[in-house]
């Protein structure tokens, strides 16, 4: 029996996954060969997806991107056997792990990421998994959070808040009920690497809140899921099905005496519910509405109680921090950038997927040695990071380091790390003018600079690209500018308070696109 | 790229069936949203008539029901076409040429967004993201995502899943 590993998984499945596995089993079925397919999640290069691996005796090895075409090809060439008659296949890669685009990165949190069969909890176990719970079970409440503190773990989600503290600050409440709230609405554009882990080492998600749980004293969790991820909504309920059945989750969890459930809710498709206190409200059944700060979720969250809400990458880091150690963790990344981050490499790139690596690498590197440049195979002219709240960036700032703190002192940040390349055909002022689109159409509404002032902002836009001379062209910059302040000091949150950024570093660093009207470079 | 095996299959309104459908989640945590994405999926769209129901079941005026339903992008107030399609409009698929899709997808189907097909086949909407940026421009057609889709892949889907209907319809 050789085995056959086929993502089950959004971006192969975009792209034809679950037709090869029907493919394959037949046409095997069809020359007598004993084959089982292994449903895995991706191993984050998108650009080889599907991605399709063969376990023989000389170790896995992989074909990519595999299409239907290729199928009768790929037994003729005996890929299920033998490497060397195999091997001589256009669309063999050898071992995968040893292409550069996997072997220059820092896996931690995406270790099992694609390797194992996603939702197996024996598979799981196999390579490290319930290692961190265990540990957490050995030690006290404190113990679990000193190690998440020696991790460094800086929120995932956006706002890179310390994850010990949030935590610490839970705990040290009294209440009779506590929660641990997922963030899984990944609403940021250019972001995957939430719903990745998800589809494909769900149980690292499901390890990482039962072990939040034990530390603040939490035994119910739910994770919001954003409705455009229903791959992922199975995956993750057969993964929470298959460890109740495995006692890692439910009552008296592998005879501790602790408690720990979890349930999968669904978004309904509403950017700003990715803010937590909006999620929350969410949750609770209402209109995704901001609420003021504070009291902050971790005093009143859900249902006015202590809640821990914390993103998907942050939650499913927690395991191997608990497994490996805090020290472990934080000996990667840079100065208060530690540890690895799954960027997100997406856009008009080449080689695009997810690149964990500790911080610290260059937009360069990431762009050039991982994405090999744009698709088109035109020069990059911008590079939006963090998400559509996040600044453009020009060529020129290309070696900037990915780090939060070197981020923010080129007027941008990182965001949940999602990393969007733009080749020389793009013009910045309409994307300006998206970026108050988006604002004004994802606004929850409760305040003006927000709701009003997006709208305001995209006639302005306008007017500046139609303007007849230079002097109202630069008349209405200055009113721009002036709406850009007040959405950022006056809006409630930061969906208003940062919508200004993409659009003024689009200003600063390309304001020649902002003198023409609309139309195709 | 047809990975779809045809139309999801809408029962007409029926308010006692959408009631009966919703009680389970009455006390549940965020049970009203719960409870109005299983209306969806069992009808297509939220009737008005829901509404009063829903307020009964969930202990909500029948005003938070409405608004609750009209502050999500997701929850349809009219009966959609036999396929939802969804286009992605942010930036990872703009990058991609998205723009230019869209506009070729409208012509193509003579709907604009929030309209449906003149043959009832298909409903347009934006989405912001889903989440398969390294392979754009990307749509979603009911619950499955395609990536790097260009006009002739989806003219070729659409009359693919078009055939899917008439099939069904001749059953
Ligand atoms: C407009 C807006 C959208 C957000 N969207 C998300 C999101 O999709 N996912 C997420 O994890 N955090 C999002 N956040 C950040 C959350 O508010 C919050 O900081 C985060 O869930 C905390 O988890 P962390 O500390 O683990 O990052 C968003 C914030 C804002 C202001
Ligand atoms: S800034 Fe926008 S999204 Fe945030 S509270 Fe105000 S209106 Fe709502
Ligand atoms: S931006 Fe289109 S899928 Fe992410």
């Amino acid at each position: 029996m050789v085995k056959v590993y086929i993502p089950r998984e959004t971006t192969a499945d975009s792209l034809g996954a679950e037709l090869l596995v029907k493919a394959i089993a037949t046409e095997a079925k069809y020359r007598k060969l004993d084959i089982e397919i292994v449903r895995n999640g991706s191993r984050g290069a998108c650009w080889l997806e599907p991605l399709v691996e063969v376990e023989t005796d000389k170790g896995r090895v992989g074909y990519g991107p595999v299409t239907l075409d290729d199928v009768p090809d790929l037994f003729d060439a005996d890929f299920l056997n033998d490497i060397q008659s195999g091997g001589k296949h256009a669309k063999f890669l050898g071992d995968v792990d040893k292409l550069p685009w996997f072997a220059n990165q820092e896996r931690l949190t995406f270790a099992r990421c694609g390797i194992i069969e996603a939702t197996s909890v024996a598979a799981y176990a196999s390579l490290g998994g319930f290692v961190g719970l265990k540990n957490a079970m050995a030690t006290t409440p404190d113990g679990i959070i000193e190690e998440m503190k020696a991790s460094g773990l800086r929120g995932r989600g956006g706002a890179a808040f310390p994850t010990a503290i949030k935590w610490r600050t839970v705990a040290d409440c009294k209440a009779d009920q506590k929660y641990i709230v997922c963030n899984a609405d990944e609403g940021d554009s250019g972001t995957f690497s939430d719903r990745m882990i998800m589809e494909g080492d769900p149980l690292s998600l499901v390890e990482g809140m039962t072990i939040a749980g034990l530390a603040v004293g939490a035994d119910k969790g739910y994770i919001y899921l954003r409705s455009e991820y229903p791959l992922t909504q199975k995956i993750l309920n057969e993964a929470i099905a298959n460890a109740e059945a495995a006692g890692y989750l439910g009552e008296n969890i592998q005879g501790s005496g602790k408690n720990f459930t979890l349930e999968v809710f669904m978004g309904a498709g509403a950017y700003i519910c990715g803010e937590e206190t909006s999620l929350l409200e969410s949750l609770e059944g209402k209109r995704g509405q901001i609420r003021f700060k504070p009291p902050l979720p971790a005093i009143e969250g859900l249902h006015g109680k202590p809640t821990v809400v914390n993103n998907v990458i942050s939650l499913a880091s927690v395991p191997v921090i608990l497994e490996k150690g805090g020290k472990h963790y934080a000996g990667y990344g840079q100065g208060r950038s530690l540890g690895t981050m799954p960027f997100q490499l997406g856009g008009n790139i080449k080689n695009g997927g997810l690149v964990e690596k500790g911080f610290g690498l260059t937009l360069r590197q990431l762009i050039e040695d991982f994405g090999a440049g744009t698709a088109t195979g035109k020069p990059v002219r911008a590079i939006q990071v963090g998400g559509p709240l996040g600044a453009y960036f020009p060529a020129s700032l290309l070696d900037t380091p990915l780090d939060y703190e070197e981020f923010a002192k080129a007027g941008g940040m990182l965001g949940h790390g999602g990393v969007v390349v733009f080749d020389d055909t793009v013009n910045m002022a309409k994307q300006a003018r998206f970026s108050m689109e988006f604002c004004a159409v994802e606004s929850c509404g409760k305040c003006t600079p927000c709701r009003i002032g997006s709208v305001r902002g995209m006639e302005v836009i306008d007017r500046i690209v139609g303007a007849k001379n230079a002097e109202e062209r630069n008349a209405e910059h200055i009113v721009l500018k002036d709406l850009c302040e007040t959405m950022e000091s006056a809006s409630l949150c930061a969906m208003g308070g940062l919508t200004p950024v993409p659009v003024m570093s689009a200003v600063k660093h390309f304001v020649s696109d902002f003198e023409k009207e609309f139309q195709d470079r | 790229m047809q990975q779809l095996a045809g139309p999801l299959t809408y029962q007409d309104w029926d308010l006692d069936k959408a009631r009966e459908a919703v009680l389970e989640y009455a006390g549940r945590t965020g049970g009203v949203m719960i409870a109005l994405h299983r209306i969806q999926e069992i009808f297509g769209y939220i009737d008005d008539s829901a509404m009063p129901m829903l307020g009964k079941v969930f202990n909500l005026s029948r005003a938070e029901v409405h608004g609750i339903a009209s502050f999500y992008h997701d929850f349809k107030r009219e009966k959609p076409g036999r396929y939802t399609v969804k286009v992605c409009q942010a930036e990872a698929c703009q990058a991609m040429g998205s723009e230019k899709l869209t506009e070729e997808i409208k012509a193509f189907l003579g709907a604009d967004f929030h309209e449906t097909s003149a043959d009832g086949n298909f409903t347009l909407e934006p989405v912001y993201c889903l989440g398969n940026c390294a392979c754009s421009p990307n749509i979603m057609i009911d619950t499955q995502t395609y990536g790097r889709v260009s006009i002739d892949g989806f003219k070729s889907l659409a009359s693919t899943l078009a055939k899917a209907v008439n099939e069904q319809e001749a059953k």
